[in-house]
């Protein structure tokens, strides 16, 4: 038998005189990694098996097992790390693209963590958000540009009809994570959370099922270039519309589900055969231009009489300033872009470690060129990709976003550890599955539960910090970056961002 | 009265529940000693069915007319009080096992680590709930009163 060359990621560890059999890690590991053997009445661990979720750390009643790096290591250089040389090995033995899940795992500059937040001193006073009310809501959708009001008998009536509007108890939504993609105990957490929360949650491309209607006026409905379980009731449930064109884990590339994750139940809810691959295309075949574009907004906005607010997510890249300039003038009421460290349940690792721009980056120039055009006020900017914690949240407001989509921030809260197999189906703990056995394992309430304690922390975090700066609305922070400062920033960086570095 | 509830859709079929109904039902209550070092070993009194995919705790359904009783010619089968849990005496136990045999769910276990005695779930007298409920890490199991 060929065996391979790469060496195992994880070493596992049994404490013997711990471990009692009970064979919970035997039976919790998807990945097989650990075998029980009755004649000797053993438990043995293969740990080439192990994918470092640590699942079965977890659920180990005894604390008898400890997963760690492999402590033996490939002969490294500073070119050829040990990564490099797996990847070879792995694609000299499979002859495949190398798969992966997850965001973007590379060390490229963590902008957020280079950039600090002002808090008032003496001159300004600072808000205590406990004693004080504290403003975060949020409404995403087109501005007008100005307001037309009529006075009759000294009573003010506004003339301007407003177009549809979102309304976000903060500015924090869940991401598109898809029906297919991840579980349907997974969809139901972030759905009913969403829900309780009043913010929003987003179908993804994988169509909404039929047990999530009932969460879906906090539902944004994707359409994407694969139209995947998109048709009329769909469209009108949602609270809006957002068009996929792309993805900050894969950007230029559509989404991919693997047909083992093609179940009945997400076989009728995408519409396609059971077990097929859900290929979508690399770009909307309908769309090829701003102008193709302008029509799928408009049949969309048709469709659904104009009563809900249509979204564009992009990836962000390149010249996304430019793009987003002709969205707006596309139509589309909110701008949605999804950073390099934008996540996803499956996608070939040269893409996703290696194509796309910073949000931080991103944010900046999209809002800066939309202002000095005149039309910030048009579209709604929501940002994606990366948001770890409610201080990045608050410096991607300040530095122009209206809200943030966070996606593995919530699986995280739901249980995810991070180990980047979503791709292989097989997620021990209930989330990137749609096998039986291990959907079971993601109780939805308990879900729910953990995503509600999340936001919540994040809103008074939010709050304390807005409180700190002497700002008692999000929306006085909004583009507000004379709240921001540099650190260890390039003057181009900083050029870009639009901030000034700390000290000046 | 209370009783213990499955919620299959959730259960993991880890079996947790049943490691930690031997260590409630162990002289030293410490799961290490209960499983590596405590002789005799309590069997566990709540037992995982699993078919495919499809798994859930069974236990004692501690039955209002239960057959256990009626079953038992020794009287270590009883009622603790008129609406009480059906508890199980080892001392009176013969191992006649007549409870086993009549049981509808299967929720008597023989027990011959020593002597020839039946197993049976308790729910875990004089604790706030039972061990199994207490520790099912995804609250699959629950200590309710639905009449």
């Amino acid at each position: 038998m060929r065996f391979s060359y790469a060496l195992p990621e994880f070493l596992v560890e049994r404490d013997l005189e711990r471990c009692i059999r009970c064979k919970v890690c035997v039976r919790q590991c998807a990945f097989e990694a650990h075998c029980y053997d009755e004649e000797t009445d053993t438990v043995s661990v293969d740990s080439s098996k192990c994918v470092g979720c640590l699942r079965c750390v977890t659920m180990c009643p005894t604390s008898a097992l400890i997963v760690r790096q492999n402590p033996t290591s490939f002969k490294e250089n500073a070119s050829w790390t040990g990564r490099a040389i797996k990847d070879i090995f792995k694609q000299a033995e499979t002859g495949g693209v190398l798969l992966t899940g997850m965001g973007n795992d590379r060390p490229y500059p963590i902008y957020w963590d280079h950039i600090l937040l002002n808090a008032s001193q003496v001159t300004n006073p600072s808000i205590d958000p406990l004693r004080e009310p504290m403003e975060l809501k949020t409404y995403l959708g087109s501005k007008p540009d100005r307001l037309d009001i009529k006075k009759e008998n000294g009573k003010l009536t506004l003339k301007t009809r407003l177009a549809p509007q979102l309304e976000l108890r903060m500015p924090v939504m869940f991401s598109a994570l898809s029906y297919g993609a991840i579980s349907l105990n997974a969809s139901k957490a972030l759905a009913s959370a969403a829900k309780e929360f009043g913010t929003y949650c987003n179908t993804g491309e994988g169509g909404l099922h039929r047990d999530l209607f009932q969460y879906a006026d906090r539902t944004i409905v994707q359409c994407a270039s694969g139209r995947f379980g998109v048709y009329r009731d769909y469209l009108q449930a949602g609270a809006a519309i957002e068009i996929k064109i792309g993805q900050g884990a894969k950007p230029g590339i559509g989404g991919h589900l693997p047909g083992e994750k093609v179940s009945e139940e997400v076989s009728k809810t995408r519409m396609i055969p059971v077990g097929t691959d859900a290929l979508s295309p690399a770009p909307h075949h309908d769309i090829y231009s701003i102008e193709d574009l302008r029509q799928l907004i408009y049949a969309l906005k048709e469709a659904t009489r104009y009563e809900k607010p249509v979204s564009v997510k992009i990836a962000a890249v390149h010249n996304a300033a430019a793009i987003a300039s002709g969205m707006v003038r596309a139509g589309a009421d909110i701008i949605a872009l999804d950073g390099l460290r934008g996540s996803t349940g499956a996608a070939p690792t040269r893409i996703r470690n290696n194509v796309g721009i910073p949000i931080e980056l991103a944010i900046a120039s999209v809002d800066r060129r939309l202002r000095e055009e005149g039309i910030r006020q048009r579209a709604s900017l929501v940002a994606a990709g990366g948001f770890r914690n409610s201080a990045d949240v608050v410096k991607a407001i300040a530095l122009g976003a209206d809200a943030v989509y966070i996606g593995t921030s919530a699986l995280v809260a739901m249980g995810c550890h991070v180990c980047q197999i979503c791709y292989t189906g097989k997620c021990n703990w209930g989330i990137a599955t749609q096998d039986p056995y291990l959907e079971k394992r993601l109780n939805p309430e308990i879900a729910k539960e953990r995503l509600l304690n999340l936001l919540r922390a994040w809103e008074h975090e939010i709050k304390e910090m807005l409180g700190g700066m002497g700002i008692n609305a999000i929306e006085s922070l909004r583009g507000n970056r004379l709240h921001l400062r540099g650190v260890g920033l390039s003057d181009t960086d900083l050029d870009i961002l639009g901030i000034l570095p700390a000290g000046r | 009265m209370k009783r213990v509830y499955a919620k299959e859709e959730i259960c993991a079929g880890c079996r947790l529940c049943e490691v930690w109904c031997v260590v409630a039902h162990s002289k030293s209550g410490d799961i290490v000693k209960a499983f590596n070092s405590e002789f005799p070993r309590p069997l566990p009194r709540v037992m995982v069915e699993e078919a495919g995919p499809f798994s859930f705790a069974l236990q004692c359904r501690h039955c209002m007319e239960p057959p256990c009783i009626e079953a038992c010619m020794t009287g270590a089968m009883f009622r603790d009080g008129a609406e009480g849990p059906v508890l199980h005496d080892p001392e009176q136990c013969v191992g006649c096992w007549m409870c086993v045999m009549v049981c509808p769910y299967g929720a008597i276990a023989r027990d011959v680590t020593i002597k020839k005695i039946a197993s049976k779930c308790d729910l875990c007298q004089g604790e706030e709930e039972p061990s199994c409920v207490a520790h099912c890490p995804n609250e699959a199991l629950v200590f309710e009163d639905r009449g």
